[in-house]
């Protein structure tokens, strides 16, 4: 007992505050949405590390498929059916078929130029949903749907104005999420991305197909960026397109690194940190909260480069 | 009808030369120092309001002349302070790095120079338009795109007949080698930052006359820049020249028949690149 303890202590505090999260949030003045956001921004910065810090690959542009999810769970609720879970499906399966398509044409591209052209290739959805305006509601965004409650049949999960509710939901899935890959990178599968990300050029010696192991790690990779923007996006009842700008890709970098890449959780701390800093920020320097974040970006690459996490196992290695 | 798209292609050929100039020096301090500069449109921001301030003072010719420069030293001190600390360790920082850079820039220019939009007055007999029927060919435009071939044409020159331009082409090469050969690298790439963004602060004056000045200008430029530089190939300065004109023209065509699709058709074009020949129209295969 005392074994398992020790091994998974930070499994344990994790998941102890996380389930308490509502309650932490709101003892220390903050509210649950906060919290709620923490979670899904945290599944989409873990989702990106996992191409990120796991594979070893530079994506500059996964916004887009956390936008295409937001977009899918939108339109869906909004056209087609009234439904929270065919929307979040619809959201993640958008996601996952554009990652699956646009994948081929990038994951011969390595280092920088792998960066570019993802980013690139992002701004495809972010043209197509501030052009189409008809549809998609332009720049003013997606508006006019909502979250329903969910009838299972034995029980109804209220989910309208119940942010509580809606914070276990969301969390639900932020834990299906993390244990399947948690579970891949446990897996042969998931060593061989770690091999790719310590020494490309050997595994394919190994007789390993980098270019298809990159692809899957990608595709997995967006999918679970998917989840996240359609959560977000049932979360705010709204779809901004800016969700899917280059920008905000660039964000869900810094999360990465900011808490740690190397490390499983290290994104999720990222995530808590970034959301609760750009909340002050956003109240403190409303105007220019932008220039504060860039000052942020900078401050981390030069003096914080291992992140959260990383000075922390540092810390305890010493 | 005719005239309608002659307009396009016109118009389509200036902005795909602010895309060339923007691209070539992006791809210039890509392939010597491994950076994509995020912060590249910011740099052209500044360029361009350089150019506001100091017109009243110098009048128009000088800030052409003088805001590109002061924009390059800009660059030179971002470059020698921030940029060249993140050489050598893993990519990631330098993106991050020159991201960072650019939310400061955008949001620092809207703190100096305001949200709105500010009037550059260009003398008016650059203006006239030079003939009746093609209204569109205003003396400025010819002007700019004049402007635009001597600089990559100077820039070209020097690539190829000085020993910087031998040196910085060595070095995208085997930066190693040059180093050892008793080329100072960290002067080189700082040189070599210092040239690209001497175009983008070009850049950003001519774009001053032509769209206005706005504190999201650079914003708007930065991603076509990056298309340019994939359909081009990377590493080719020709190419990069031709895929900023090609998108400019194909992006001008396409607001002809279909005007909601004139941004998105760059990346349509950009993925059929990559999908027949993804080293791009005049790259090398094998480089990245």
């Amino acid at each position: 007992m005392q074994a398992f303890v020790k091994q998974n202590a930070l499994n344990i505090v994790i998941w102890a505050l996380l389930l308490t999260m509502p309650f932490l949030m709101n003892a220390v003045g903050g509210y649950t949405q906060l919290g709620t956001q923490v979670v899904v921004l945290g599944l989409a910065a873990m989702a990106l590390n996992f191409l990120l810090g796991h594979t070893g690959v530079l994506s500059f542009g996964h916004a887009a498929y956390f936008g295409l999810g937001a977009y899918g769970v939108g339109l869906t609720i909004r056209y087609f059916e009234q439904s929270t879970l065919l929307g979040l499906l619809a959201g993640v399966v958008l996601g996952a078929v554009a990652a699956a398509v646009i994948g081929p044409l990038i994951v011969r591209r390595r280092g920088v130029y792998f960066a570019m052209v993802t980013i690139a290739f992002g701004q495809v959805f972010y043209f197509i949903a501030v052009r189409w305006n008809k549809v998609t509601g332009g720049d003013d965004g997606l508006t006019n749907w909502a979250r329903h409650d969910i009838n299972l049949g034995f029980t109804k999960i209220t989910l309208v104005n119940e942010p509580i509710h809606f914070y276990y939901f969301a969390l639900f899935f932020f834990a299906v999420a993390v244990a399947i890959m948690a579970a891949i990178l446990r897996s042969p599968f998931g060593r061989v991305l770690l091999a790719i990300r310590e020494n490309e050029r050997r595994t394919r010696f190994l007789g390993i197909n980098v270019n298809f192991h990159i692809w899957a790690s990608w595709l997995i990779s967006c999918t679970f960026m998917a989840l996240a923007g359609a959560l977000f996006a049932l979360q705010n009842n709204f779809v901004d397109p800016h969700s899917l700008y280059w920008t905000q890709s660039g964000i869900f970098v810094i999360m990465c690194v900011l808490g740690g890449m190397r490390s499983f959780w290290g994104p999720l701390v990222g995530a808590a940190i970034y959301v609760v800093l750009q909340d002050y920020l956003s109240s403190v320097v409303s105007d220019y909260w932008q220039f504060f974040v860039g000052l942020v970006f900078v401050a981390v690459v030069l003096f914080f480069p291992r992140g959260f996490m990383g000075a922390l196992r540092r810390r305890t290695a010493e | 009808m005719t005239q309608l798209i002659l307009f396009n292609v016109a118009n389509g050929l200036i902005i795909g030369a602010f895309y060339a100039l923007m691209a070539i020096g992006l791809s210039l301090i890509m392939s010597l120092s491994d950076v994509i500069n995020f912060a590249h449109g910011g740099f052209l921001a500044v360029g361009a309001y350089l150019a506001f301030t100091l017109t009243p003072y110098v009048g128009f010719w000088g800030g052409l002349l003088l805001a590109p420069v002061l924009t390059a030293i800009i660059g030179l001190i971002v470059e020698k302070f921030l940029i060249s600390r993140v050489y050598g360790r893993d990519p990631l920082y330098s993106l991050l790095l020159t991201f960072g850079l650019a939310f400061m820039f955008e949001d620092g220019t809207r703190w100096i120079w305001g949200a709105q939009s500010l009037p550059y007055e260009v003398p008016s007999w650059l203006m006239q338009p030079l003939s009746q029927q093609y209204f569109f060919l205003t003396g400025y435009r010819l002007f700019m795109i004049a402007l635009v071939a001597i600089a990559v044409g100077g820039l070209f020159y020097v690539m190829s007949k000085t020993r910087l331009g031998l040196r910085i082409r060595a070095g995208t090469l085997d930066l190693e080698t040059v180093s050892v050969l008793g080329v100072n690298v960290r002067v080189l790439r700082n040189l070599n930052f210092g040239i690209g963004i001497y175009l983008a602060g070009l850049a950003g004056v001519l774009a001053a006359g032509q769209l206005g000045l706005e504190p999201t200008i650079g914003a708007s430029v930065i991603m076509p820049s990056f298309v340019a530089i994939i359909i081009g190939g990377l590493g080719s300065l020709t190419g990069t020249l031709l895929g900023g004109l090609l998108i400019g023209v194909a992006s001008g065509l396409t607001g002809v028949f279909l005007p909601p699709a004139s941004e998105a058709v760059i990346y349509v074009m950009m993925a059929l690149v990559l999908l027949v020949r993804p080293q791009g129209l005049l790259g090398e295969e094998g480089r990245f």
